[in-house]
């Protein structure tokens, strides 16, 4: 069994941001990248598969920076491989983009389960599971939050809203879009992070990001403005909540 | 002293003999093999009635070959680090920076972590502080202190003094205050001093004490990197556990500079500082001792010092203090456990120790760890009969009492 997991990078919501000269893109001078959230919990599932069935697991990503310390660290949690994605990602790439170059590198591993992140914070143009299962022409299912293989297939739990869940069975190979792992990240130690930094080899693919992807055209980007029905409240905590007690009054609520 | 793996051996060590064995190979650790079994640190720890292991029957399990038992439970995470098992123990086995500290390793290495402690360290190891906040913003809290304050890779000149202002005064709202108001004494007493700002990573002490020695080490190394810089004559620190680590852990990484908690700072200039004080604080003060200040350092003189001089001040004792102070239960990781130690114990030390504070009717529970101020005062919130009490840093209630106007 192969599971190849690609991972992606967002921008780390701690830093503010500013808008690019341009106006369509964010200052990448001043973003700084972060493992996507639901990308961690794809790569936990593929090692608690891996635990369970003696699968071998593939961990991919494109070249930016801290790349090689998140493959490092999936290495530590206990990915076989790693691979590395390079071409200016740097610069950002669009969802289309990311996924035509992980299409183009995926085939060669022979995968029977490529596992992603189900959505991550800056998917401007589409989310990248159900955009790669179209380019590999796999099935996909998203919202995944547990996996377990079968013969030939998966059987996932599909999460929906207001509660309620799903099992399917999909045939394999397939693109799953994990939502949660069957249990949260588990802690890996630096100790061994930093061993596998040392050790971890990390194969560096050449790879290709399209010039026109097919991704939707960014106009226009800028920071939400306040609308004029808003009131902005100023002041000191005590202003401010003398302010809100009066609206709240007037609202009749108090 | 017997090494219990030899190279004869075929197997290959037990984890139980490699954590034993261990052990005993760290300062005074050859003590273990006298313990008595007395239960005296069992019986101390605040949390120890709510462990499978406390410090007496982890040994008993050690020398039974069952350490395995010991990280299969989780209740090694109620250890608050707070050095009252060590100060009592007869046989003066270094219980909270041996034994408890390498079970905590072992239960990381197992991924035996508790989700809101994981949290921590995570931030920790990608921001350097363990409140996940942005690096860039470390000296944030600076902003508008007049005299500004001097960020040493700004400034580029050497300074008397570096201050390692610490995770909790750079970044916790409530602590930033501690900060301000040790900044406005410092230049009171014009103290030549620098911060290293966004070069300043956490002291990353408590994270050891969790456990997390990696990253200690990592963090560590960074903030060695950062002093390497630059010249000055000494550290001082908001916070006794970046003391603690500074003075005791740093120096065997090869990062060795004198270093002073600003409590013993500040007293050695008590008579330079006593002219400032003119402000009158007309209160009953009791002090907590620091677990890091007081019993892991000995240092319990100088606050009590720095609050006398302050005019108008009656200082009065909690049942626990000095050598027996409670612990505020923020120590070892227990300030990023606060749920999980709720859900084993249904009580807060830190609302014990408010308690004793209310008993002899302190006006004032005066603290000089930057963990305390934001524990006790949710800790008074709670309290029966606590509306009144006021939770303040010693540097708080000097900068009240300086003859200068609040900000």
């Amino acid at each position: 069994m192969n599971i190849v997991v690609p991972i992606n990078f967002v921008p780390d919501l701690v830093e503010e941001f500013s808008i690019a000269d341009s106006g369509k893109d964010l200052d990448r001078e001043w973003v700084s990248l972060m493992l996507n959230e639901f990308d961690d919990h794809a790569i936990e599932q593929a090692i608690l598969l891996k635990e369970r069935t003696d699968a071998e697991v593939t961990v991919m990503a494109p070249d930016v920076e801290g790349v090689d310390d998140a493959l490092a660290t999936a290495s530590a949690r206990g990915a076989d491989r790693l691979i590395k994605l390079e071409d200016d990602f740097e610069a950002g790439a669009s969802k289309h983009a990311l996924a035509r170059a992980y299409a183009a590198a995926i085939p060669a591993l022979q995968p029977d389960l490529v596992l992603t992140g189900v959505q991550a914070h800056d998917d401007l143009d589409g989310t990248v599971g159900p955009l790669l299962a179209e380019y590999l022409g796999m099935p996909y299912v998203g919202y995944i939050s547990g996996v377990e293989i079968g013969d030939g297939a998966a059987l996932v739990r599909k999460e929906y809203p207001g509660g309620l869940i799903a099992e399917m069975e999909v045939m394999l190979p397939a693109v799953l879009g994990i939502q949660a792992a069957d249990q949260p990240p588990r802690y890996v130690a630096f100790s061994k992070i930093r061993q596998a930094m040392q050790s971890a080899e990390i194969t560096e693919l050449e790879a290709e990001i399209p010039e026109d992807a097919g991704a939707a055209a960014v106009v226009r980007m800028y920071l939400p403005e306040t609308g004029e029905r808003a009131e902005m409240i100023e002041g000191d905590e005590e202003e401010v909540a003398s302010r809100l007690v009066e609206l709240f009054e007037q609202a009749g609520i108090l | 002293m017997t090494v219990l793996v030899t190279a004869s051996t075929t197997q290959p060590p037990t984890l139980n003999d490699a954590v034993y064995s261990g052990l005993q190979l760290i300062e005074n650790g050859e003590r273990i093999r006298t313990c008595l079994q007395c239960g005296t640190c069992s019986g101390i720890c605040p949390f120890g009635h709510l462990m499978d292991y406390p410090p007496g029957k982890m040994i008993a399990a050690l020398r039974a070959g069952a350490f395995e038992r010991v990280v299969n439970s989780d209740s090694v995470w109620m250890c608050v680090s707070c050095y009252a098992c060590t100060q009592v123990c007869p046989a003066q086995i270094p219980l909270t920076p041996g034994l408890m500290t390498r079970a905590k390793e072992e239960m990381l290495l197992a991924g035996n972590v508790p989700e809101e402690l994981q949290h921590a360290l995570q931030f920790s190891q990608r921001y350097g502080n363990p409140l996940g906040e942005s690096p860039r913003k470390r000296a944030a809290w600076t902003k508008g202190l007049d005299p500004p304050a001097t960020i040493l890779g700004k400034a580029k000149r050497p300074v008397d003094v570096l201050w390692f202002v610490g995770d909790y005064p750079s970044y916790h709202p409530r602590v930033q205050r501690t900060a301000r108001a040790l900044a406005k004494i410092l230049a009171i007493l014009d103290v030549d001093f620098g911060i290293l700002g966004r070069e300043e990573q956490s002291d990353a002490d408590s994270q050891r004490l969790a456990g997390e020695r990696g990253l200690f080490e990592m963090l560590a190394e960074k903030n060695g990197r950062a002093f390497a810089k630059y010249q000055f004559g000494e550290i001082i620190t908001t916070d006794p556990h970046a003391y603690n680590a500074l003075k005791n852990e740093y120096p065997a990484l090869g990062i060795s500079y004198p270093v002073r908690h600003y409590t013993q700072f500040l007293a050695e200039r008590i008579d330079q500082l006593k002219p400032h004080l003119r402000r009158e604080v007309k209160a009953r003060i009791t002090f907590h001792d620091p677990c890091y200040l007081g019993r892991a350092n000995g240092v319990y003189d100088e606050p009590r010092a720095l609050l006398e001089a302050i005019p108008g001040v009656t200082l009065v004792e909690m049942f626990h203090h000095r050598q027996t102070s409670l612990c505020c239960g923020g120590g070892g990781g227990g300030m990023w456990l606060d749920g999980f130690q709720w859900e084993k114990a249904r009580s807060r030390i830190s609302e014990w120790r408010v308690q004793e504070a209310i008993k002899v009717n302190a006006d004032i529970l005066a603290v000089a760890c930057p963990y305390e101020t934001p524990r006790f005062e949710d800790a008074v919130k709670t309290a029966a009969n606590g509306a009144h009490l006021v939770v303040k840093d010693i540097a708080e209630l000097l900068a009240e009492s300086l003859d200068i106007e609040e900000e």
